[in-house]
């Protein structure tokens, strides 16, 4: 199970876009820092800060390899992540759905015009 | 008509968390159907969800309670109070969880904003400390993590 300081390493590694956008690259498979920077405009040195901080948050693992280094991604935080954020939104798109169903009832007028309008539909 | 709008969750910094849900419908009936306790009853919670007990004082400084009976027959407290109330169009208040008390609280703001008809509303979240996270976390375990890549390629699409 994940940790609430590992959530929010988490959370805090992926605010910003550059460090997602590596991310993403990674996701398709592992890269080295020069790889990794020339999509960007970006120093070595900058990047390599980012890198920094995804290796901390346990989002990104470096090869033994020290010519290279190459950056892997690693899943299981990411997967933690997600499941904390599909829990909130199952929650709020449930609750939004049954409101949805409310405020239709709650406009007569509207479901009436509706129901017309699908009759029209149907005999087009 | 059931016109289901698109639920978007966008997580900022480490606390913050904003949704934004489109109704159709004007933003005084999406008002109302947020802040009247027997309207609230009948949405708050997914399906399989009820709120059993809901107090509402819709004032600055009025107190909210509600009481959740969740599938598993367990039920969950929640309250706050009401900090700020500018009627169908903002609000501002708190919410702590009665079983992690300790956790602290968290303040949401609520945005009503109507167009053609339709009203987007926005909340914006601030988690009050990540042991709440962490306890909504716990809680949302039994969903299982899915460790796709697929997935993940979705959570950078919402961030």
């Amino acid at each position: 199970m994940a940790t609430a300081a590992q959530l929010d390493a988490t959370f805090g590694a992926l605010a910003d876009p550059t460090r997602r956008a590596i991310l993403a690259r990674l996701s398709r498979g592992d890269a080295s820092v020069n790889e990794l920077a020339a999509p960007f405009a970006m120093s070595q040195p900058a990047i390599s800060k980012h890198l920094k901080v995804l290796e901390r948050a346990g989002l990104i693992a470096r090869g033994r390899d020290a010519q290279r280094r190459p950056c892997r991604i690693l899943a299981r935080p990411l997967a933690e992540a997600d499941a904390w954020l599909q829990t909130y939104r199952e929650f709020w798109e449930g609750s939004f759905d049954r409101l949805d169903d409310l405020l239709t009832e709650l406009q007569p007028e509207k479901s009436q015009k509706t129901e017309k309008a699908q009759r029209k539909g149907r005999k087009q | 008509m059931k016109n289901t709008g698109t639920l978007k969750v966008e997580v900022r910094g480490e606390r913050e968390i904003l949704l934004t849900r489109v109704f159709d419908a004007p933003k005084e009936l999406v008002w109302k159907a947020m802040t009247q306790p027997e309207l609230v009853k009948r949405w708050f919670g997914p399906r399989g969800h009820q709120l059993v007990e809901c107090e509402i004082d819709l004032r600055p400084g009025g107190k909210w309670r509600y009481l959740i009976l969740m599938p598993n027959g367990h039920t969950m407290g929640m309250r706050g109070e009401y900090l700020e109330i500018e009627p169908c169009d903002r609000m501002v208040h708190t919410e702590s969880f009665d079983e992690y008390a300790e956790f602290g609280v968290g303040v949401i703001t609520s945005g009503f904003a109507e167009e053609h008809g339709k009203t987007t509303f926005t909340g914006l979240q601030v988690a009050p400390s990540r042991e709440v996270r962490d306890a909504i976390v716990a809680s949302g375990m039994e969903h299982g993590a899915a460790e796709t890549y697929d997935r993940l390629a979705e959570l950078l699409e919402t961030l």
